[in-house]
């Protein structure tokens, strides 16, 4: 028994010194960096210890805004993304004619580079001094005036931040739902059918419990990627986000690090750990409440 | 409620490109299941059995044909709108429900004019789970219960709006060979107590004869004979009928009449008044009697004593059937020795088929 269990830590040992090094060493580096008050990075040298540097997190405006941001962006996409896939993944699973082509189209998305999208979004949404931009040009059609997505007033800049991450996590969603749709027994069904349910019924009696561990699985993961959108936000309005208010909790931990007013490691660790803290709260509340439904 | 199936047919346009052919599952089904019997749909697989369960639960439409249930015209009413319950092959229980919920819910899809108040309901369904002997599994979930209580369920389901008639697809099939027997009275006695007209499918002659008040046998989509179990087992319509019932097998050999007489390679057996020609002769495991004067030689190749009875396993060179066992008596079967046997037949265990048309010689 002793030398088996010896033998498993051995073989565990190149996974556990990976994991070590990459994962576990920094994350308590983390937790040290946001407790060292007034670090210099040049010296490496500190003043002392204490919650200073989550104090100075918690007051910078430009966090709480990048923390604003972040949960309208996720109260917005997480729910929204999750109901239209489920649609579209119901109309791809009734459809028999052209399905694999949709689901293709569907697909894309998916394998499509994030900082092109943001340019064709950029074409689509931003106004320049030649051209108003596509959704302008419809806008006027109708008879309103241009606005302003890129540069204009928050709403329009979160409208168009909201529907570009929709897009993007809409694929995966897809993806996941419709392989779930498909995997439900067509015996149930017929027996529902049998059993005179109507079409709503079976949809909310049968499908939706059947499929509820993928909407789950979806729902927590969309939260937490939510959470840490960075790279969508840069790919439309650029890397100077705290001037264009657009900033997310990630942003910021970036901008604190390498931004132009960077080098505040200290900063950046509380602010992850602000971030970190919150993720860790929504996905135990999540938990909790699909438990008690299962 | 009796079941009436006119010129039922169903095809299915080809998905294959190299085979053009539609298949037809069910060709021109004709008959008449009468009120408050069970009927069991017998076939190999493959045969459209299943298909015509689903014509009849309203789950397919046909082709071509009607369906009746007594003077009502079901044949383009949804599932819902023709009384119907169904036991699906691995019953389709809700899996995220309980008992109750299950037996439940067809209730539950009644149109708000006609539906019972919840206490109703539930009296309702422990009414059926008493029926069927779960009522102290209700709070459980399908997949807390063994192969046998969730056919139970899948029944208590079917039955909890009373329909006009309940069909079952293979409803023993899924069970282990003990629970099998007990089930398949259990269907016979819950039938018999709702009165309801039953219909099941199987593949399985033995439990379509157990229970059946009438068996149905399928072939390829075409029905091949209708009747009460022991007068098909007695008089099968054709060779295929003849084949497929009974167990052991219906031993079979090629015969010619002669003069008169039903030969069996140069042995006459018995007299025939028919006109001479070839046939095939079918004799049930039970026709045969031990008889040191018998017409009908055969070589021994092994006794199996199963105590009520001995098995007698032969060879015969006009033999042309795999099983070739004689059924005697345990009494008699002692008497065997040696490497010979002599048979003598019993008439009306002895059936002759058409060479050509393979249909009963009568």
């Amino acid at each position: 028994m002793k030398r088996n269990g010896l033998k498993g830590w051995l073989y565990l040992l190149p996974a556990i010194i990976f994991l070590g090094l990459f994962m576990v060493y920094p994350l308590i580096d983390v937790v040290i960096y946001s407790l060292e008050e007034g670090y210099n990075f040049a010296s490496s040298s500190y003043y002392g210890i204490g919650s200073y540097n989550f104090s100075y997190v918690l007051h910078d405006p430009y966090f709480m805004q990048a923390v604003k941001n972040t949960f309208v962006l996720v109260i917005i996409t997480v729910p929204i993304s999750t109901l239209l896939a489920l649609l579209v993944s119901l109309g791809l699973n009734s459809i028999r004619k052209l399905k694999e082509l949709f689901e293709t189209i569907y697909f894309l998305p998916y394998v499509t580079n994030t900082l092109a999208v943001g340019l064709v979004f950029m074409i689509l949404f931003k106004k320049t001094a030649y051209s108003d931009g596509l959704i302008n040009l419809l806008i006027n059609f109708l008879g309103f005036s241009s606005i302003d997505f890129i540069e204009g007033p928050y709403w329009a800049k979160m409208l168009v931040m909201s529907i570009y991450t929709i897009w993007v996590v809409l694929p995966f969603k897809i993806l996941i739902l419709t392989s779930a749709l498909a995997s439900v027994d067509q015996q149930y069904y017929r027996a529902a059918k049998i059993d005179g349910a109507s079409k709503f019924k079976i949809f909310t009696h049968i499908t939706l419990p059947m499929i509820a561990p993928m909407l789950f699985y979806l729902i927590i993961t969309g939260f937490i990627g939510a959470f840490k959108a960075y790279s969508d936000v840069v790919a439309i309005f650029g890397t100077n986000l705290n001037a264009a208010g657009m900033n997310t909790i990630v942003g910021y931990v970036y901008d604190m690090l390498y931004g132009a007013s960077g080098g505040y490691p200290s900063y950046a660790s509380a602010a992850a750990l602000v971030l970190f803290a919150i993720v860790l709260t929504i996905t135990c509340i999540n938990l909790l409440l699909t438990s008690r439904k299962a | 409620m009796k079941i009436i199936l006119k010129n039922l047919t169903k095809i299915y346009p080809s998905r294959d490109k190299n085979k053009p052919d539609d298949v037809i599952a069910v060709n021109g089904f004709d008959f008449e299941i009468p009120d408050g019997k069970l009927i069991g749909l017998l076939g190999p697989s493959g045969c459209g059995k299943s298909t015509t369960l689903n014509l009849i639960s309203g789950l397919e439409l046909p082709t071509k044909g009607q369906v009746f249930f007594g003077d009502d015209d079901v044949t383009n009413l949804p599932p819902e709108n023709r009384g119907v319950g169904l036991v699906f092959q691995n019953y389709a229980l809700y899996p995220h429900m309980t008992v109750r919920q299950n037996i439940m819910f067809p209730l539950t899809n009644v149109k708000k004019k006609e539906r019972l108040s919840r206490k109703e309901m539930e009296e309702k369904v422990l009414e059926v789970a008493k029926l069927v002997q779960i009522e102290k599994l209700l709070d459980r979930k399908p997949s807390e219960m063994s192969g046998g209580q969730q056919q139970r369920v899948a029944i208590a389901r079917a039955l909890v709006k009373m329909p006009r008639v309940l069909l079952l697809d293979e409803p023993l099939s899924n069970l282990d060979a003990r629970l099998r027997l007990q089930t398949r009275e259990e269907i016979k006695r819950i039938q018999k107590k709702t009165g309801i007209t039953t219909v099941f499918v199987t593949h399985d002659q033995e439990e379509a004869m157990s229970i059946s008040d009438m068996i149905v046998v399928m072939k390829d989509g075409v029905l091949q004979q209708i009747g009460r179990p022991q007068d098909v087992y007695d008089a099968p319509a054709n060779l295929f009928v003849a084949k497929f019932l009974g167990n052991p097998p219906i031993s079979l050999f090629k015969g010619e009449i002669k003069n008169n007489l039903l030969y069996i390679g140069d042995s006459a057996i018995m007299e025939k008044k028919l006109s001479d020609r070839e046939v095939y002769v079918g004799i049930r495991p039970e026709g045969f009697e031990y008889d040191e004067n018998g017409p009908l030689v055969f070589d021994l190749e092994r006794v199996e004593v199963m105590g009520r009875d001995t098995s007698v396993v032969y060879d015969h060179a006009c033999s042309i059937s795999d099983n070739k066992r004689a059924i005697i008596p345990s009494e008699t079967g002692k008497l065997i020795c040696g490497d010979k046997v002599r048979f003598s037949i019993k008439e009306s265990k002895c059936h002759l088929f058409d060479i050509e048309s393979e249909e009963l010689i009568k």
